[in-house]
């Protein structure tokens, strides 16, 4: 299975992939592109990728939150490539009997795919300007090469 | 002994703002033996615009997050990541 995804996310497609008639509670998250980063109007973004550690870290976040909420089932995507403001850029969804563990294992994936998961963010801003989003920066990013290469 | 004996061979990829910052996502390094990931930043930084990269960024050997003291082998592949932002 491919956790990285260059078309868009269907989130409903991921909450069929773990239901089952045992699991009655579902637990999504849907994480869209916002218009604005640190009061800076955004117009679109790119996201790239180092695509196989994706995968491998993707692959070893379910295995850990199945050995933590064993009775769950949880599904994951992330887009690459051009973003426009709205778009869905990732999707969990976690199943499990009752919605303590849905919610729980749906929490634990998000975190994680934001603390470990290589993804970059080039920002496309109203002025013109373009930038790295770089949660350890001040102001949240740091400036881009205009003229750089398309994201990956 | 050969160079191929004394020199450790690997791989190394850029993303994002530090492949910008070298000109280049990838390329190919031989570090003389013994050779770490510190081997791999120090070296990075002798080339043209590596002397902009942080002090301490993540590192991979081989598509798995390791410590700049990792003890590196022919062959491996090697990444230099910026501060993630997925998600």
């Amino acid at each position: 299975m491919a956790f990285l995804r260059a078309e868009p996310l269907d989130l409903a497609r991921l909450v069929d992939a773990v239901t089952s008639p045992e699991r009655g509670g579902i637990s999504t998250f849907l994480g869209l592109v916002r218009n604005q980063h640190g009061g800076r109007p955004v117009v679109r973004l790119e996201y790239s990728a180092y695509a196989p550690m994706v995968e491998q870290e993707c692959a070893v976040i379910i295995d850990e939150a199945r050995a933590r909420w064993p009775t769950a089932q949880v599904a994951l995507e992330h887009r690459i490539g051009a973003l426009d403001i709205g778009d869905a850029a990732v999707v969990v969804a976690a199943a499990a009997p009752h919605r303590d563990e849905a919610f729980a294992a749906c929490r634990y994936v998000i975190e994680e795919v934001k603390r470990r998961v290589p993804i970059w963010k080039r920002e496309y801003y109203a002025d013109g300007s373009v930038g790295w989003v770089d949660p350890t920066a001040p102001g949240g990013s740091v400036p881009a090469r205009p003229e750089a290469g398309q994201a990956g | 002994m050969s160079e191929a004996n004394r020199t450790v061979s690997v791989q190394v990829l850029l993303f994002a703002r530090f492949a910008e910052l070298l000109g280049t996502e990838r390329l190919s390094l031989e570090l003389p033996r013994p050779a770490t990931l510190q081997s791999v930043l120090d070296q990075l930084r002798t080339l043209p615009g590596g002397g902009e990269l942080p002090p301490r960024p993540l590192l991979a050997r081989n598509q798995a997050q390791a410590p700049a003291d990792t003890a590196l082998s022919d062959g491996d592949e090697v990444a230099v990541l910026p501060p993630l932002a997925g998600g």
